[in-house]
């Protein structure tokens, strides 16, 4: 079994570029905080309206330009829809589903996260400009999935 | 004359060792492996002009059954189809015909296929089982949705022992031999989607008494994982399945020698040891898996990148030998030389091709964040167009026109191949234009498993649209494609000018420096098993004991 000597430099260049990608997807997501949003919280999937944080969906102000939206997801709705904040606000989405698979994904943006009974997401944005954002689900969840959506407006 | 004709074919196709029987198997594979592809494509068509706002799909079979129908019926029928009887066509060449055994298991694999398909289908159309190829719980099929999957599932066990028993057979009469090359793929193609499909079926088996009630709730996380280490290793499959094409045939179509023996074992095993674990970057967004574990699956993820590294290696190493020797001259002057008018050649050439972009978006959207940008929206769809659109299919399509014409003791006319150039431009074309479009309104948000919405006529969605026109061209240029080799197949099965058609196998530079541990099977099933257990166990046990309470079925449509 022998490598042909272009082999080795063709192989060892296409690991390399592996290996940079790794290290700056390590970094990014470790050092910056950019990794994906992985929510270990579980909840119970039958029981979220009495849930301590799902039993009032909405959109809270926690701090100084920092809000929370509390929102839960189901065939074929997001609660609480047409969402207003204000502009330069950091947000932290915090969702759980109350049926099948959702997606919360918001077009123009990087938030994208699988919504699942069970368990509880969360994922932040800090919206700079103002204008109006599309909201939808992007996981199949049954006859009307094309309808789930709505807006986030920044003023 | 024409009796005459027909006992001389007989006779010829005899002395040169096609056996009629192991022929009989895979006509009968590959004629209802395309009668599926035709069905697969009209839906697909269906699918794209509704999603560019211009055709309605009728309320007795919507969108989503559409989609449910095509996924299952091109990833799964049309692509296993095709693999068996490509498979059993090879190694009965390759091992001097099928075993009893093995034959009478690749019949009985047939018939659990089609019993598998219909219950699948039946189910699908009844509008009991619009729950995507995927079939994500909490959403609940008919129970009888996930026992047809366990007979597709079946037919894929019976048609790997088959392979297995024969080979070990010829091993036992051919004591310390390699196995010739192209048994050694298919060793390897069915030992991977055997061992991948195992989580597959204890999925499916926690889901049947769940569809029936007898059990109340069911574990969403572990369901959802267990299907994504098999999944994703199924689409490796039919790439792997394509490889060895790329390998074994097509150096010798073009009149050159294949690329080393023991690299190409090499590139299998890595391919069946490294496969399984990659399925997490499926679930790079879900909760309940920690960004640790996200973080180790991007590595296992990205390893599955070095044997095609490998392999992208060899195969042009091969074409500029065999274009140097036809006199092709400088750097790449080779290129020029290489039968470009040969759609034996040109089809698997464009399926590698494809590879490069396709492979490069793989590497891009396994990474974390990357994947967050574009995971479920169409980017997704046009990157697997890509490649099991394009590498896997064109490279099935180009083994065709040598394959059937083999088997069924006939000749690729020139003016067929002229017609099989026209179908390869065709289908390139609309793939450019279908997966390019997908590639970029995925970019820009559009999600994938969609009909038609403009959410209310929000200006975001209504941008979407002239991309979306360019996906309905694409598929509708397919569904031209996807005839045009429909009609190809069953041309050169039954019509075509009688006469010899070899099977080609390029000669390697022999077994005599391949290493005796690439023949201990064991010793790759132990690295599969451990590679497995590193990527699963500890996720899974998490999912399992720290897990939140179930769910109980739910229907949505």
């Amino acid at each position: 079994m022998k490598f042909h000597r272009a082999e080795e430099i063709f192989l060892v260049i296409g690991v390399a570029i592996l290996v940079l990608s790794m290290v700056i997807t390590g970094y990014q997501g470790f050092a910056k905080q950019m990794g994906p949003p992985s929510g270990m919280e579980t909840l119970d999937p039958e029981k979220v309206d009495e849930h301590e944080l799902f039993s009032e969906p909405g959109v809270y102000e926690v701090g100084e330009n920092k809000y929370q939206v509390v929102m839960t997801l189901q065939a074929f709705q997001f609660t609480p829809n047409n969402i207003e904040i204000p502009a330069g606000a950091e947000v932290e989405f915090i969702m759980t589903s109350k049926d099948v698979i959702h997606g919360f994904q918001v077009a123009g943006t990087n938030l994208n996260a699988m919504v699942m009974p069970g368990y509880i997401q969360r994922i932040k944005q800090t919206f700079d400009e103002p204008g109006e954002f599309l909201v939808l689900c992007n996981e199949y969840c049954g006859i009307g999935h094309q309808l789930m959506g709505t807006t986030i407006t920044v003023k | 004359m024409a009796l005459s004709e027909k006992n001389l074919g007989e006779k010829v196709n005899k002395a040169l060792g096609v056996n009629p029987q192991d022929a009989k198997l895979t006509k009968t594979y590959l004629s209802l492996a395309f009668i599926v592809l035709f069905i697969g494509g009209v839906l697909g068509l269906a699918q794209g002009l509704n999603r560019a706002g211009l055709f309605n799909l009728p309320s007795w079979f919507d969108y989503y059954q559409t989609l449910t129908a095509h996924g299952i019926l091109m990833l799964l029928v049309f692509t296993t189809l095709f693999m068996v009887g490509y498979f059993y066509a090879g190694i009965s060449h390759v091992l001097g015909g099928l075993i009893p055994i093995t034959r009478k298991l690749g019949w009985i694999a047939l018939a659990s296929a089609l019993l598998g398909t219909v219950l699948v289908a039946v189910t699908i159309i009844a509008g009991d089982a619009s729950v995507m190829y995927t079939f994500y719980p909490p959403m609940q099929a008919s129970p009888w949705f996930y026992i047809g999957l366990v007979f597709l599932v079946v037919a894929i066990w019976l048609s790997a022992f088959g392979v297995f028993i024969n080979a070990r057979d010829w091993k036992k009469k051919n004591k310390g031999q390699h196995l010739p090359l192209l048994a050694y793929f298919a060793v390897g193609a069915f030992l991977l989607v055997f061992s991948a499909s195992i989580l597959v079926t204890v999925e499916v088996l926690t889901l049947i008494p769940w569809a029936f009630g007898w059990t109340e709730t069911v574990n969403v996380m572990v369901s959802r994982t267990l299907f994504w280490g098999f999944g994703h290793t199924l689409v490796n499959v039919w790439y792997f399945t394509a490889v060895s094409a790329w390998y074994v045939a097509v150096p010798k179509l073009i009149g050159g020698k294949g690329f080393s023996d023991s690299l190409t074992r090499l590139v299998v095993i890595l391919m069946v040891v490294l496969n399984i674990p990659g399925g997490f970057h499926h679930q790079i967004i879900d909760p309940a898996i920690t960004e640790g574990w996200k973080f180790a699956h991007v590595f296992m993820s990205l390893s599955i990148a070095f044997p095609s590294l490998m392999t992208a290696f060899a195969m042009f190493a091969v074409f500029e030998k065999v274009g140097r020797k036809n006199g092709g001259k400088g750097l790449l002057g080779w290129l020029k030389k290489l039968p470009w008018g040969d759609v034996r050649f040109l089809a698997p050439f464009i399926a590698m091709a494809a590879f490069i972009p396709g492979g490069a978006g793989g590497i891009a959207q396994t990474n974390h964040h990357l994947n967050q940008v574009v995971h479920n929206s169409l980017w997704v769809t046009g990157h697997f167009h890509l490649t099991v659109g394009v590498t896997v299919a064109l490279t099935f399509f180009g083994i065709i026109y040598w394959l059937v014409p083999h088997i069924s003791g006939r000749t690729l006319t020139p003016k067929l191949n002229k017609l099989g150039v026209i179908q390869t431009v065709l289908w390139t074309v609309g793939m450019i234009f279908m997966s390019g479009a997908m590639h970029w309104v995925g970019l820009l948000g559009s999600p994938r498993r969609t009909s038609y919405s403009t959410y209310g006529d929000n200006a975001t969605a209504l941008e979407w649209e002239p991309y979306l026109f360019f996906l309905a061209i694409g598929g509708t240029l397919l569904m031209i494609a996807v005839a045009m080799i429909t009609y190809i197949c069953f041309h050169l099965m039954f019509k075509a000018p009688k006469g010899h058609t070899e099977f080609p196998v390029a000669e390697t530079d022999g077994t005599a420096n391949t290493p005796k541990w690439t023949q201990r099977w064991g010793l790759v099933v132990a690295m599969l098993i451990v590679i497995l257990a590193m990527g699963y166990v500890m996720p899974l046990t998490e999912m399992i004991f720290n897990g939140p309470p179930g769910s109980p079925p739910i229907r949505t449509w």
